[in-house]
Parts: structure tokens; sequence; C-alpha cells
């Protein structure tokens, strides 16, 4: 593993992810916001969530990409096509499970047999997290297959590294 | 159910108005919310029967033929109304909840939030509530959909509108959530409507985080109230109108909103309806005393924040209004698809005036960012400089003509309140940089000018076959504003020329008991009596143009023609004492404070808090004029 390629570009990818989702946002194509979800399982100061949330963002992204790096090396070295799928399987594993269990383990989301209580009362996403509006799901699968597409096409596995080395020497 | 039964938009003066610093709603006298625009003020309309019928609404009321009379809880901007039926009385509580920074570190509270209460205080009765939201200017049906525990979901473009109610809600095919309930002495029902945008909805739970919601709003209505510090003749209608004003700021960026609402009529069934959901620069000077002097320094620095931050774009010109982050207003549209409030056509969103030239801003904002200094602040370089751009910009445009203050849209005119402006302006200035506060100004050019406006304002703006001053130069016309000249300074209130400007003005823009127009040009013909101009009247008696009995007889008989909760729209109908124009609104209040605090100085016996002048006979130091 080359782990000065994963540490870049993991970040990298994890950074243009987070921007997509929150230009998406921003837009006004979905209410889907992860720092503030991540942040208000610590805290439920709006404000300090969302700091909060985003430095854990950060780090699963980058967390994450190790399993993408991980893909590539038993899947024949890295590629944007490979990112990209691996991407998508990201993006749909996040939507239908993740999305599904979430209210199971945050402590202030609130769940759709109960309700709200005094201390759950974030909405839960519910399937494919169609709750922050229906164009979610698109949000959510572009910005995962973008994060895909980046680490596949700019992480260089270590045999690759190597061949560049000796090629720049010679 | 049957379907709803078509309404006729309620007196204006029947609505009373709640809001969280962010935004406001409209609430009628028989429970109905009629006006409320999400996220921020000037946010398309969620509910807007107000200007039309099926612009949507949100009404809980006793099924039966009530009485009703409201009330604010004392301190607060949280609206009772109390409805009494044959059978029981029923009191319906509307807020849009508020909190401390200290709460808000330790719960979740959603971002826009709107709670009702209602509760039965005597015997029993069936009440009826009826929730039709038209988001988006009623331009599109709104689909509602049941998601059970999580409440009835409405979504728009601009975001998430959620619905919870400790009642069944049956959703019909009108776009409609209806509900019958029937309450005992006791017993008490929540709703609570929230709006998301920009992040997943927080949806607080009913029963009794509802009451805690209601609880800590009080509290922090009561604990800002606290903290005003006038004593004066009519409390309580000053009290209200700081209320309004701190209802009327939009927090996050201090900008303060001439009204929440749109296009309600200067003359019903005319057309003088605009858009005052915005912030103008007129008001500066006036609301920044206004705060200061009733003691909320907190609120007055943060809207001259707001001054400087939003006129940084186009300096050092200076367009007239701004939208609450300082940026210019889209382009005015007129809502085709709206009956009008009582037909009264076009109903405007935007503002066309933010493209005419008033060049009494420079004097209102020069003015108001002095008042930083007054109260022991400085001016850091960047202002400094600000500052004197625009007294080198006054120094070259003052002899232009201008819209004028009252914004009309038939052309410019050298408008006599303008040129006055321009003057205080470059008098402010050279009374800043005489006391230290401001350097490097070309004081010689700023000081020939000044005195060339005065010299301009005299000759040419007196008119001696009226014997009063002209609302435009060389013209025969009056204006109420021209009852400002000695608020800014330019005469003394007690002077020959004023007490007969004062004079002319009574005999000719009197509208009886104390009220005035603001002109008499046949501009708007049919429209009342304008609020703040009745105010500037007693404030000038108050400042030296009568004696401390006539200000106070006036100033109190003013203060009559609010309605029961002490609120003022922008203009009186001097007939029937109806309220017309946007409502409620910012400027009426604060000549209403102003005025206050002027008579409550000459009560005192202190000198009445106007602007400082100039002085150069004063050893190089400003001096007040006022007696």
């Amino acid at each position: 593993m080359n782990w000065a390629s994963w540490l870049v570009w993991g970040f990298a990818s994890t950074v243009v992810l987070t921007t997509v989702m929150a230009g998406t946002q921003g837009v006004g194509l979905t209410r889907m916001n992860i720092p503030y979800m991540l942040g208000t399982m610590f805290t439920p100061n709006r404000d300090r969530a969302k700091v909060i949330g985003f430095g854990l963002h950060l780090i699963n992204g980058w967390l994450f990409s190790l399993i993408y790096v991980a893909a590539f090396s038993v899947w024949g070295g890295p590629a944007w096509w490979k990112g990209t799928a691996i991407g998508f399987v990201h993006a749909a594993f996040v939507l239908t499970v993740g999305m599904r269990i979430i209210p199971g383990f945050h402590p202030r989301m609130a769940s759709e047999q109960q309700g709200p209580t005094v201390v759950r009362q974030l909405e839960p996403p519910g399937f494919l997290a169609l709750h922050y509006g229906v164009r979610t799901p698109v949000s959510v699968l572009i910005a995962h297959l973008v994060f895909g597409m980046i680490l596949g096409a700019l992480y260089m596995a270590p045999a690759a590294h190597a061949m560049r080395v000796l090629t720049s020497a010679s | 159910m049957a379907p709803p039964a078509r309404h006729r938009a309620q007196a204006i003066q029947d609505y009373g108005v709640i809001g969280d610093c962010r935004t406001a709603a409209l609430v009628s006298r028989t429970g109905s919310i009629d006006w409320l625009c999400w996220p921020r003020f000037d946010s398309p309309s969620i509910f807007a029967a107000l200007l039309d019928d099926d612009a949507g609404r949100w009404s809980i009321a006793p099924r039966a033929p009530f009485r009703s009379e409201r009330r604010y809880l004392e301190g607060t901007n949280v609206l009772e109304t109390r409805f009494c039926t044959d059978t029981g009385t029923v009191v319906l509580t509307d807020l849009m909840p508020v909190a401390s920074e200290e709460d808000k570190r330790r719960h979740t509270f959603p971002g826009h939030e709107l709670v009702r209460m209602v509760r039965c205080e005597r015997g029993e009765a069936d009440v009826d509530m009826a929730f039709a939201p038209r988001p988006e200017y009623a331009r599109r049906p709104p689909r509602i959909r049941d998601s059970g525990p999580l409440g009835l979901r409405i979504e728009t473009s601009p975001g998430l509108l959620v619905l919870r109610a400790d009642m069944p809600l049956e959703i019909s095919d009108h776009g409609e959530a209806r509900s019958r309930i029937r309450l005992r002495a006791g017993e008490v029902r929540y709703c609570s409507l929230t709006f998301a945008d920009e992040q997943p909805a927080v949806l607080p739970p009913l029963g009794r985080w509802t009451q805690d919601t209601i609880e800590r709003s009080i509290a922090w209505w009561r604990d800002w109230t606290a903290e005003l510090t006038y004593d004066g003749p009519e409390r309580n209608a000053v009290v209200r109108s700081a209320l309004l004003l701190k209802l009327l700021v939009y927090a996050p960026s201090g900008a303060i909103v001439a009204a929440p609402t749109t296009s309600l009529p200067e003359r019903v069934g005319g057309g003088l309806n605009w858009d005052y959901r915005f912030c103008w620069l007129r008001d500066a000077s006036m609301t920044v005393r206004a705060l200061f002097g009733l003691g909320y320094a907190r609120e007055a620095e943060a809207f001259v924040s707001w001054l400087l931050h939003s006129t940084r774009l186009t300096r050092p010109e200076l367009r007239i209004l701004y939208d609450v982050y300082g940026n210019l207003p889209k382009a005015e549209r007129t809502l085709d698809h709206f009956a009008g409030y009582r037909g009264s056509r076009p109903v405007r969103i935007g503002n066309g005036a933010s493209d005419q030239v008033q060049l009494d801003v420079y004097g209102e904002v020069v003015d108001a960012v002095s008042y930083l200094v007054h109260e022991g602040g400085t001016f850091d370089r960047e202002t400094q400089r600000m500052l004197s751009t625009f007294g080198a910009y006054v120094c070259r445009n003052w002899q232009q003509p201008d819209h004028g203050i009252w914004e009309p849209r038939s052309g410019k005119a050298h408008h006599t309140h303008s040129r006055v402006l321009c003057w205080a302006a470059l008098d402010c200035l050279l009374t800043l940089h005489a006391r230290g506060h401001l350097a490097g100004i070309p004081a010689d050019m700023f000081e020939r000018n000044r005195d060339s406006i005065r010299r301009d304002v005299e000759q040419r703006a007196w008119n001696a076959q009226l014997g009063s001053y002209a609302a435009t130069l060389d013209g025969d016309d009056l204006d109420a504003s021209l009852l400002l000249l000695p608020w800014y300074g330019f005469a003394e209130a007690s002077s020959s020329r004023m007490k007969q400007t004062a004079v002319r003005i009574k005999e000719q823009l009197g509208a009886g008991d104390g009220l005035l127009y603001r002109y008499r040009t046949g501009e708007s013909p049919g429209e009342g009596a304008f609020g703040v101009c009745g105010f500037w009247g007693a404030e000038y008696l108050a400042l030296g143009g009568g004696t401390t009995e006539e200000a106070r007889r006036l100033f109190e008989r003013l203060v009559t023609y609010g309605n029961d909760l002490r609120l003022f729209a922008e203009e009186i109908d001097p007939a029937t004492g109806d309220a017309l124009g946007n409502f409620p609104q910012a400027f009426t209040h604060i000549g209403l404070i102003n005025a206050a605090l002027s008579l409550q100085q000459r009560l005192e016996g202190r000198r009445p808090r106007a602007r400082r002048t100039f002085s150069p006979d004063a050893a190089g130091a400003g001096q007040p004029v006022h007696p």
C-alpha cells in the first residue's frame, strides 16, 4: 500500500465529497447534512454540532477510502471506473442500510415508530433518505461516485509508484 | 367535514403579530394566521389569506359564535386570544419560540417554529382547527402527507413544513388538514409547525416540552424588556413599540425591516400597495437614536454594523433600501393570481423604489454611525474613510434633484428635506472632526458646501408668501417632513420660521386630532394620515416648538390611534381610525419612541436629545443647539 498516496487522495476525495454534499444542500436539492447529523450525536448545540461533525466526517471519509484502497489492491490496481463502481456500491449501502439503521444508534434522532421525544427530535432520514428531499438519493450517489472516481484515478498503487520512480531515475 | 367557508380579510388593525427575530406572522382576532413567510421576512409566503382568500391560513377557534379579546403577555411578543362562547371560554396562545444562547447549547431546537396552544379556561367548547398552507405565494397546491408520529409533512421548494398536533387530524382533498375537538375546563392541546430548509428537521415533542418552550420564550422576552430604561409618559405604548422593533430585527444580520407585510393598501381598493419587507436607510438615524435612547445599545450597534456592511458594495453611492443581508431586493413583480387585500391590487413583491435616488440617506447614515461615538465608541480607519467618502459624495451631488423621502414614482425634484439632510451629513462630519473622532477629511470643502446648502435652503425653501418652509425649493407645497428640521439641528424648534412652518403644516396637512397627512400633492389621493408624521408633530413640540403640556397632550392623543394591542400601521384613516398600509410598521413605532424620549427629557428638564450640531463659535467644538 502506498501510504502517502492514500493520505493525500483519501483526504482530497473526502473534501470533494463533503463539498458536493454541501453544494447540493446549499442549492436546495437536499436537506441531508452529514456533518450536522454526526455532530448532533455528541452535542445538541446546532453550531458546535456542525463543527464537530465536519471533523468526524473528514476522518470517516479518510477511513472509508482505506476500504477503497484495499479493494483496488485485490482487484488488480486502481482505475477511475473501479473507483466509481465501488462508489456506487458505497452510496447504495449508505442510502439503503445506513440510513435505515442510523435512528437506532443516533441518540438524538426520532424514530418513525415512536415519533420525537424530549431528547430524540431529529428527523429520521427514512428509506433512501427521502425524508430529506426527493433528490437526496441523487445527490448522495453523485457525491460518492465522484469520491470513488477521484480515488480510482489518482491513488497510485505501490507497483505503479515504484515504476514511476524508476522511470524518472533513468 | 364541509369545505371551508369563504372569508373576508379582517380590518388591518384586527391583526396582531408574533415573531422570532427572523420572520413574523399575523394572527387575526378570530384566531387565524393569515400571513407567514418562512424562513425570513422576505421569503415567499406560506399563509397569505390576508391578500387572497385562497392563499393559505391556519385557524383555530371555537365552532360556536364567540366574542374575542386579546393581549400580549406582559413584556413579551406572545399573543393570547380569549374566545368567549355561551358554553365556555377558550384561550389561544400564539408565539414563535425564542431561546437564549445558553438554552440553545443545552437543547436541540427547530430552526423555525410556530407554536399554538389552545386551553379551555371555563365550561366546554368545540374547537375547530383548519390548516391550509399554500407555500410559495400559493403558486402550487401543496401535498400533505401523513407520516404518523412524525406529523404531517409538506415538501416545498424552499424546505419542509411539518405540523404536529395532539389532536386527530384529517387530511382533505383541498390540501387542508382539519380537526374538531371538544375541550373541557382545564384541558390543553398543542400544535407545532416547523420549517426546515438547510438540514434535517428538528421535530419537537408536544405536551410538557411545548409548555417549557412557551415559558422559555416568555422569559426571554421579559429579560429583554427588563433592559428598557424609559420611564416617561405612555410607558406601555413605548414598551410595545420597543418589542415590535425587536421583533422586526433580523437577528443574524442586525437589519430591521420596515414591516413584515407586503401590499396592505394605503387606500383600500387602490393600487398604493408596496412590499415593505426590506430595510430602508431613511429610517437609520431615528432607529439608532430610538434604540440607544431606550437602553438597547446591543441592537443599535448591530444595526449600525449592518449599515456599514450593507452599504459596502455600493459605496459611495447609497441605495435607499436593501434586503436583510445588504443585497438589493429582487426586481419588483406583481402576483396577479392574488385578489389583494379587499380587492386592493396589484399585490407586489420586491420594491421598485430601490432604484431611486434619495440624497437624504447620506445624512441618515452618517448621523446613525455618529451615534457610536456619542455613546462612547470610536471609529476604525475604514469607517473614517467611508464617512469621508460620503461627505465628498454629498459635496459633489447635493445640488442634484432626487426622489425625496416619500419615494414618489412621479420623478425627481429639489426636496427641502433631502437638502437639509445633506447639510446634516456635512455638519455631522465636521462635528466629529472637531471632536477628534474623524481624521483626514477635507474640512474646508465640507464647511463651504455645508454653508452653501444652508444659504440655498434659507433663500429658496423659505416661501414668504406661504409663511413657511416649502416641500421643494422655490415651491408652494408643504410636507410634514419639514417638522424634522429641528431634529436634525438645522433650525431651532422655537425659531420664528419653524413656528410659522408648524402652524402652516397643521393648517394644511392636519387630519384632525393631531394626525397629519405627509403631503397634499395629488400624488396619492385618498390615502390616510401618516402615522409617523403625527409623532413628528409631537416631538417638534417637545423639542421646543410648544409647551411641555402641549407636547404631552398631543402625544397621549396620538397613542390612542394604535389598535388594542398598541400596534400601528403606516397610516391611519382619520375618519374611522382604521389602520392603513403595511402592518405593523417600524417607522411609526420609531416615531412614537423618539417623541416619547424627547418628551421625557423635556419633562425632566433635560435637553432633548436630537442631533448635536457643529458650532464654529464654540472654540472649535461642536455644541448642541437645542434649548
